[in-house]
């Protein structure tokens, strides 16, 4: 199969481009090239991140904000994040700010912690996307404007939120429902209207899928595909990143890399042959910097490795996955949690010490808080003693809705039934459903081994800060209907004996740098993570390919920086030939280590 | 005709079903809101979380405020007087408040 190389054609450009895909795939990397594309064309352009654990920052080398910053060395390049997080901190100060002095402070307090939910949380980052989609004020100075997308799963939300509420609205009778931190209805309903009509307009919205040479990115490129033609995104492209042809036959590693790449473009021949397709060549060096980026869509397919003089370099000392399942199973029981940027194999690892665990004759469960996990396909088989589920968000609403309407309904009258079961079809319901589903995960490794894969760090940001404004909004509360898992939540997280947290990561700078800010956040949380895991790692490859061994080579700093200053305790894993599929492999991979691969 | 005011606590939205806990009178009430500003009574609801602006506004409402805080929400007045402070009426206070408002003690669905 024949792709042409991506590159962005000015003349035939639309106004809005979404880049999207699994994490890890080159999202950010592809949207920033693009957007330097216009900007040397004579184009004005606004890039925008919408991911919480944002990585322009790292690739643009700017510190950026929530509102546009200009882009050194790239005129015309404005660039933004929009972080939940802040945009719910800012919305609040809208609100309480001008009430300061003319409320007292237990009112003011309330109204803050009130507006610390996640549906304050999620509104209002979705406001300011849709702001700058739907009102046609907001982004009036640009010719173009770019979005950076979280991966797959919180980015399906935040693309089909302007939908949800605009039907919500429609279908609503009371005026008195759910609407969420909404306030200014009237303004924000044309704004969705408008986002809603602009998403679906061919002429206006390109989709870019972005993916790998690689199974698991592709499939989840096509599933995102369909999820988001089904509510109208229709104009779509694909590009497929890192593509990789070796100059040294006789080398295994790089052998098997490229026959790796070429049988997943394969599987998926058909979903690729289904709209435009691209490709962009794997590049020796990892893509930061203005420069850097110019260089990922420049003709010269291989660009220059500039390697550092390292002829006193030793890598550091690391454990094998195996090490760190004996010290987990001493415990008895215990949650298992993996995180980190997307890509990096966090299913793998949790999948890996599933299986190990499961092995050694302990009782497992795994399980996800990822929407768009493919658990079940790492998996592949039956291991005794493991079980296997997912949290899955529509699935865990319509329970919630269920049992709320049982539990509370009978306590009202026809009216108020009514009512409820309206106001329980909010959006809204849906961010309480997925975390009441995720405490009670949390809560089944009382007595079992849980090993939860966890999304990519931005959506488990989120489920974090939730976690933590529930914590304080029951402090609050006298009384609590509240089930036993969700009040204890926190304190197990908090738990070093109970919740082990592994941060997965690639030996390069932007996964290592996106786990370290990660790991700080989870300390700010008082959470302690266990240990670090380096996945894919090229060192003691072998490899005679004059790219793979540049890769292999930038990997040092990187391994020396995560054990040296960022872990208590590492543990290596090499690259594989064979994506890690089926117990077998997982439990190989699990136990190989520095020193057994190669002398 | 007659009015009503509900000051409410900072809420999601005018059930609370986004909080931790629903409760099962403020839906009901609500609703029976609703019910009522459908057959001529004068509705109005302020919620602290989304229009703080009217607490300072109402003077009563910020005198209670000051005095025994947040705790005083939420705060029902029926032409202008406080007539509910604290809590939502219950399941058997709202065929009374339907009596007051409409001469009847519920309307048809």
């Amino acid at each position: 199969m024949k792709m042409p190389f991506y590159q962005p054609d000015v003349a035939t450009m639309t106004r809005f481009l979404f880049f999207t895909g699994k994490g890890g795939v080159g999202k950010t990397s592809l949207s920033c090239a693009t957007a330097l594309k216009l900007v040397d064309a004579g184009k004005r352009v606004l890039l925008v991140s919408t991911d919480p654990a944002s990585n322009l920052d790292e690739v643009l080398d700017t510190k950026l904000t929530n509102k546009p910053t200009p882009i050194l060395g790239a005129l015309g390049l404005d660039a933004l994040n929009i972080n939940p997080v802040e945009a719910a901190a800012a919305y609040r100060e809208r609100l309480i700010g001008p009430m300061r002095g003319l409320l007292p402070e237990a009112a003011l307090r309330s109204m803050e912690e009130q507006l610390s939910g996640s549906c304050t949380v999620e509104i209002a980052a979705f406001d300011e996307f849709s702001g700058l989609i739907g009102n046609p004020e907001s982004a009036k100075d640009y010719d173009h404007v770019i979005f950076d997308t979280a991966p797959t799963g919180h980015t399906l939300r935040l693309m089909s939120l302007a939908k949800a509420w605009d039907q919500f609205l429609d279908k609503n009778t009371s005026g008195t429902s759910c609407l969420g931190p909404l306030a200014g209805l009237e303004k924000q309903r044309v704004i969705y209207e408008a986002t809603v009509k602009t998403l679906a307009d061919a002429k206006a919205t390109t989709l870019v899928l972005v993916s790998r040479p690689q199974g698991a990115a592709l499939r989840e490129a096509e599933r995102t595909s369909k999820e988001l033609r089904a509510i109208g995104v229709g104009n779509q492209c694909l590009v497929v990143n890192g593509t990789f042809e070796t100059q040294c036959p006789e080398d295994v590693t790089a052998q098997a890399m490229q026959q790796r790449g070429l049988a997943a473009l394969k599987a998926s021949a058909e979903f690729i042959s289904s709209m435009p397709s691209f490709i962009v060549p794997l590049r020796p060096i990892n893509i930061l910097g203005i420069s850097g980026l110019r260089v990922l869509l420049s003709g010269d397919a291989q660009g220059k490795c500039v390697k550092a003089d390292e002829s006193g370099w030793t890598p550091p000392e690391m454990e094998s996955l195996e090490d760190l399942v004996s010290t987990i199973e001493q415990q008895g029981h215990g949650v298992i949690m993996t995180m980190g940027k997307g890509g990096v194999g966090k299913t793998t690892v949790a999948a890996a010490i599933a299986v190990m665990l499961a092995r050694r004759g302990h009782s497992v469960h795994l399980s996800t808080t990822d929407p768009a996990a493919h658990v079940a396909q790492t998996l592949h088989g039956k291991v005794d003693g493991l079980t296997l589920s997912k949290i899955d968000p529509a699935a865990e609403t319509a329970a919630y809705q269920g049992e709320v309407m049982q539990a509370q309904g009978a306590a009202m009258d026809d009216a108020g039934r009514a009512l409820l079961e309206e106001d329980l079809r909010s959006p809204c319901t849906e961010e309480i459903a997925v975390f009441r589903a995720f405490a009670r995960e949390v809560g089944r490794g009382t007595g079992r081994f849980v090993v939860l894969d966890t999304a990519p760090t931005g959506h488990t940001l989120l489920l974090l800060d939730a976690s933590e404004a529930y914590q304080r909004e029951l402090e609050r509360q006298a009384r609590s209907t509240q089930p036993e898992e969700v009040l204890k939540l926190l304190e197990r997280l908090r738990d070093p004996e109970y919740t082990r947290i592994l941060l997965v990561t690639l030996p390069e700078a932007t996964p290592v740098h996106e786990a370290a800010a990660l790991q700080d956040d989870l300390r700010r949380a008082r959470i302690e993570p266990f240990a670090w895991v380096i996945n894919q790692s090229l060192l003691n490859s072998g490899s005679c390919d004059p790219l793979l061994k540049c890769r292999e080579a930038s990997e040092h700093r990187y391994l020396s920086e995560v054990v040296e200053k960022q872990a208590k305790r590492t543990a290596w894993l090499p690259w594989q030939a064979e994506e890690p599929i089926g117990p077998d492999a997982l439990a190989r991979l699990a136990s190989s280590n520095l020193h057994s691969l190669k002398s | 005709m007659k009015t009503i005011q509900v000051y409410d606590p900072p809420m999601c939205c005018s059930t609370g079903i986004c909080s931790t806990d629903i409760d099962p009178d403020l839906v009901n009430f609500a609703a029976m809101l609703s019910q009522l500003s459908t057959h001529g009574i004068k509705v109005e609801r302020f919620n602290l979380g989304q229009q703080p602006m009217a607490f300072v506004q109402n003077p009563a409402v910020k005198v209670l405020l000051n005095t025994e805080g947040a705790e005083a929400l939420p705060l029902i007045f029926w032409d202008g007087e406080v007539h509910l402070k604290g809590r939502y009426p219950t399941k058997d206070e709202r065929p009374g408040w339907f009596r007051a408002a409409l001469g009847k003690a519920e309307v048809a669905p």
